[in-house]
């Protein structure tokens, strides 16, 4: 499952080109990261840094320029669809900014979807712990349309929990959220960290969401650019506003 | 994943029921046609066996060939043999009867006929009823001089029992007393025809059969096999007879009818498959535009691990749900259709008998495999281009999907479908058997709309802009808006267009043809036709007694009569249409020679013909040649040409071979004519007219018209013919206007957005659903121009390669399934331009 240093994914020289010639766009232009195990990894960075692009490169949703990802020690940028739609199954979770749930599913269809793709049972224990985690209780029966924007983003974090991925790329989690709510979306993250040994990768340009993290990156102009662990929330504030300032 | 399949169905029930429409009408005309025919095949069978239920063994008239419907008549045998076969030793009893197909009833001068039935005659036999076709439901079996009439015909004319009706058959109206009706077997009426009852002798003198038969029946002593029965017949049956079991009759009996219900079967079969077609293109749109809109779900599908197959398995899987349901509703809605149907046919007096609806095991399974099969193979396409959804389409807003491996192949692709349908449709012109024929140009024609269907995109948006003009002239801004928005997606306006194109390129491809059937129909008869006054049936096409071409000839101030005869025969081993004329012919008849002059057609003599050009070609005939005939007496003649002539394009009046009506009448049982041309001092006048009739008065069924009333006249049954074809192809226009309604909606429900913010800055309810609507009447009228060309296309090429046909603009129709076209814009933009005015503006703003 996971290489022997804890890392559980790694980034080498990745950049990312967008267009040719005199319209090309460099959206990253060489980073190398390692996300270790268990750990809260925060992305952050000013609109048009890559940060967004460094994570569908992690996830393996697109493909780098150059350079290489490797997700638990297998490397993801030569593989074909098929073995990536494998990894994606055994591998990665993800949450999204607008949730992204399927609205004919109620909530609990929507959580079990990833093991039903799958064709696999989920561990009834894991499961009753992880419905009880997110705090959904009688909303299950639900659809999306009948819950509120945190609840819906609970039902996805339980859907990208449930297949006990290696890593969890958490989109801007909080970004369609009001701050009550994303805090309490924030909470569970850290939670799920801290009880259930998650990796996650969280995308986000608030310095609040990036609090929660074990480990913040910042990237400006497709390059990591500052690197802060265990920050407080108006250290990264101070950070951010530094970068933007450069 | 079965679960997310069906629920999505139900989450998307609108669009799912708009497209199952497509599929519900095509499966419920199949379905509908099955039970049609096989409820009126059942039925029939029941009558026929139900006559020959107590008869063992038949005697009737051999002839030389199978008699077609060109007025032949087989010949009846001496009654003489009747005694003889009653003589056998095996045979219990055995009964002589008469039957003649145009005994017509005459009321107070008319002629009374439903819709061109036929007017059927028999004799019956009161003292064996078990050997009676028809059966008796009030009053008495006929005397001499009485006759008994069907219980339908009487109740529709109300007819009663003691009261005196016309009779004619060959010589002029006799008046017979009613002494019953009858009914025929179970049924009271078979398709509008009238029935008419004598007793032997009279009918023997109505149908001009004194001393002879057209059929005998047998039954067998108790215990003799049918088999046994055949064979004693055999030994004492006289040349141009032949014997046959009563089953085996009534399958003979059956078998016009059976040829008649399994072209009606084919014939609305075809109606249905076209539904099918055009329901496979709204649903090869429908499920592409509801995959380009469910593009984020199904890359979320794909984040979540869902494999390429499983996303296509999902679409296929939502297909076949969809194409159960709609088969299954269609198959039932057939059973409705079936019985609207025959109420249809009884409405317009061609009353279908009908013993119940029959759901035969083969109805549900080719209705089901049909509707569900055309649903799977049009979501085969879209069920790929599903897979082509990236998964990072999930996080990135308006991701679009890339373009296939086989994308840059689509324009050549179609090009060369269309290529290769009008190559195919070329070929089959050229082609020989009237199956491979068929299958050609069906194939071609499939190809050429699948090629142009394809082929019409890029085209979209000039053909919006031309199309749309007016538009933007009569909607203003929301006019405008409309053109704009038919020509943003230019594959999808093409696709819902293409649904309608098919059902318009196959009306203008029946309208060109009738339309250059009529112009050359006409032109013709004006060459031809240099009498004065044509006389035909009432219905324009039954043949009719000879006696009134030569009483015409008594009528005041005639000058020429000249008659044409029509029969089958056999011409060098082969049936042919054969004619014969009157002398009186070469007076009002004008034909183009090439050998011989008018005075041929005066002085064939006992053993002269003339042929048609094409005839003398094939045959390598010229004057002097031989040719020989086979009657339907089985007597052989051979004939001389003594005249060749060139037919008109618009139809000859003559088939390949004409003969004297002389020899003719000499050769041939009942000969009939098919029309008699007369030349009066003075020409068309009033007086003319009322002096001619008056000759004719006998004659109820004898019609006198002017040329131009017998051009319409011949006319007329073309046009019925058209109306059917027009009614049964409007079925997949229909269909088309459920594609355009589909596409509409899913369009609104896609601009959502869009629509909220023109609200929001203006836009009225009343401007939106203009807005939608002219977005309808622009699509409508791109798949109703594309279509009229390709119809026009079409039927150049047809009429090009068939030299009696020439080709002529169909301006009424064209303009006509214009303004249809617009029509049906208007009408599938009802419901979604109402959907798209009742959107909130802020709301449809906040919309996600």
């Amino acid at each position: 499952m996971s290489n022997d240093n804890g890392t559980v994914v790694v980034a080498r020289d990745v950049t990312r080109r967008y267009g040719e010639g005199e319209t090309a766009v460099d959206a990253l232009r060489g980073i190398s990261v390692e996300v270790p195990r268990g750990k809260l990894t925060a992305v952050m960075g000013p609109s048009g840094s890559g940060k967004s692009t460094l994570m569908h490169i992690l996830a393996g949703l697109d493909k780098p320029t150059s350079g290489s990802v490797a997700i638990a020690g297998k490397e993801i940028t030569t593989l074909k669809d098929s073995d990536l739609t494998k990894l994606r199954r055994e591998h990665i979770g993800f949450v999204f900014q607008f949730f992204n749930l399927l609205p004919m599913l109620n909530a609990e269809e929507n959580i079990r979807l990833p093991l039903s793709i799958a064709g696999e049972k989920p561990d009834p224990a894991f499961f009753e712990q992880l419905i009880g985690s997110v705090g959904l209780g009688d909303r299950l029966g639900h659809r999306p349309s009948e819950l509120s924007g945190g609840q819906q983003q609970r039902v996805a974090i339980a859907r990208a929990l449930v297949s006990r991925p290696d890593v969890v790329f958490a989109d801007e989690p909080t970004g369609n959220l009001d701050s009550h709510t994303g805090n309490e979306i924030l909470e569970l993250l850290r939670h799920s960290v801290e009880d259930l040994g998650q990796t996650i990768v969280m995308v986000t340009h608030e310095a609040r969401a990036a609090a929660i993290a074990d480990r913040v990156l910042y990237l400006a102009d497709g390059l990591i650019v500052r690197e802060l662990s265990g920050a407080t929330q108006h250290e990264i504030g101070e950070a951010m506003e530094e970068i933007a300032a450069l | 994943m079965t679960a997310f399949t069906l629920k999505g169905l139900l989450t998307r029930k609108l669009r799912t029921a708009l497209t199952a429409v497509a599929i519900v009408l095509g499966v419920a005309t199949v379905s509908g046609t099955f039970v049609l025919t096989d409820s009126i095949d059942k039925a029939f069978d029941a009558i026929f066996s139900d006559v020959y239920r107590n008869t063992d063994a038949t005697i009737t008239p051999k002839s030389a060939f199978d008699t077609g419907d060109n007025g032949t008549t087989e010949a009846a045998f001496d009654a003489s043999l009747l005694p003889q076969v009653k003589a056998l030793p095996d045979v219990r009893d055995a009964i002589g009867g008469v039957a003649s197909d145009s005994a017509q009833l005459v009321l107070n001068g008319k002629a009374i006929a439903f819709g061109g039935a036929p007017n059927l005659g028999f004799s019956v036999d009161p003292s064996r009823p078990e050997f009676n076709s028809l059966s008796l439901v009030q009053g008495t079996w006929p005397k001499a001089d009485e006759v008994v009439v069907d219980r339908s015909t009487a109740d529709k004319k109300d007819l009663k029992v003691g009261q005196t009706i016309g009779v004619q058959v060959l010589g002029p109206v006799e008046q017979l007393r009613i002494s019953g009706l009858v009914k025929f077997g179970a049924v009271s009426s078979i398709g509008g025809a009238t029935l008419a009852g004598f007793d032997l002798a009279t009918a023997q003198r109505l149908f001009g059969k004194e001393g002879k038969l057209d059929q005998i029946r047998v039954a067998a002593k108790q215990g003799v096999s049918p088999q046994k029965l055949i064979a004693q017949i055999r030994e004492i049956l006289p040349p141009n007879t032949e014997v046959r079991t009563g089953d085996a009759q009534a399958r003979e009996d059956a078998k016009s009818t059976d040829e008649f219900i399994s072209f009606l079967r084919y014939f609305l079969l075809a109606f249905g498959v076209i539904a099918l077609f055009v329901g496979a293109f709204v649903i090869v749109n429908s499920l592409s535009i509801t995959i380009a809109q469910r593009t984020r779900e199904l890359a979320t599908l794909r984040t979540l691990g869902a494999s390429r197959r499983q996303v296509q398995t999902s679409v296929v899987l939502e297909a076949l749900v969809m194409g159960v349901l709609a088969s299954i509703v269609g198959l039932f809605l057939g059973l409705g259709l079936a019985k609207g149907l025959f109420s249809l046919f009884d409405a317009v007096g061609f009353t279908l008998p009908n013993n119940g609806l029959l759901f035969e095991t083969r109805t549900v399974v080719v209705s089901l495999a049909l509707g569900i099969v055309v649903t799977l193979i049009a979501s085969f396409f879209p069920a790929l281009r599903a897979t082509r959804v990236p998964p990072i389409a999930a996080v990135r807003e308006g991701a679009e999907l890339p373009p296939g491996r086989f994308h840059r192949f689509r324009t050549p692709a179609a090009v060369v479908l269309t290529v290769l349908g009008f190559g195919l449709l070329i070929l089959g012109l050229f082609s020989h058997g009237t199956s491979t024929v068929l299958l050609l140009l069906i194939i071609g024609t499939v190809l050429v709309f699948i090629g142009v269907a394809m082929l019409s995109a890029p085209f979209i948006p000039a053909l919006s802009g031309f199309l749309g003009w007016p538009a933007t002239r009569i909607g203003g801004a929301a006019g405008s808006l409309a053109r704009d928005n038919a020509r943003r997606n230019p594959q999808r306006t093409a696709s819902t267009a293409a649904a309608l194109m098919i059902g318009l390129a196959l009306v203008t491809l029946v309208a060109t043809l009738a339309a250059g059937i009529t112009t050359t129909f006409r032109s013709a008869v004006k060459d031809i036709f240099v009498a004065d006054y044509a006389i035909t049936a009432q219905n324009n096409y039954s043949p009719i007694p000879i006696s009134i071409g030569e009483k015409a000839g008594a009528a005041p101030g005639v000058t020429a009569v000249g008659s044409v005869r029509t029969g089958d025969s056999l011409v060098f081993g082969k049936r042919e249409f054969t004619t014969a004329v009157t002398p009186g012919a070469k007076d009002v008849m004008n034909l183009k020679w090439k050998q011989g002059s008018q005075e041929t057609m005066a002085t064939l003599g006992a053993d002269g013909a003339f042929v048609d050009d094409g005839f003398a070609k094939d045959h390598k005939l010229s004057l002097g040649s031989t040719i020989p005939v086979t009657f339907v007496t089985g007597k052989q003649r051979t004939f001389q040409v003594k005249g060749i002539f060139d037919p008109p394009t618009g139809g000859s009046p003559f088939g390949p071979v004409t003969i004297s009506a002389a020899t003719w009448d000499a050769e041939n049982p009942q000969p009939k004519d098919l029309y008699t041309f007369v030349k009066v001092a003075g020409g068309e006048s009033d007086a003319n007219v009322a002096a001619l009739e008056k000759t004719l008065s006998g004659y109820p069924n004898a019609k006198v018209q002017t040329q131009g009333q017998f051009i319409d006249n011949q006319i007329s049954g073309l046009n019925s013919v058209l109306n059917i074809l027009y009614v049964l192809l409007a079925l997949s226009v229909i269909v088309s206007l459920f594609g355009i309604v589909n596409t509409l909606v899913l369009t609104v429900f896609e601009r959502t957005r869009e629509i909220g913010m023109l609200r929001a800055i203006g836009l009225t309810r009343r401007q939106t659903r203009r807005m939608i609507r002219h977005e309808s009447i622009i699509t409508a009228l791109i798949g109703a121009f594309v279509g009229i060309v390709l119809g026009l296309v079409l039927a150049g090429i047809l009429i090009a390669k068939v030299d009696f046909l020439e080709f002529t603009f169909p301006t009424a129709q064209v303009i006509i399934f214009t303004v249809a076209a617009i029509i049906v814009g208007i009408l599938a933009a009802i419901f979604p331009a109402r959907r798209a005015a009742r959107l909130n503006p802020l709301e449809a703003l906040h919309y996600e």
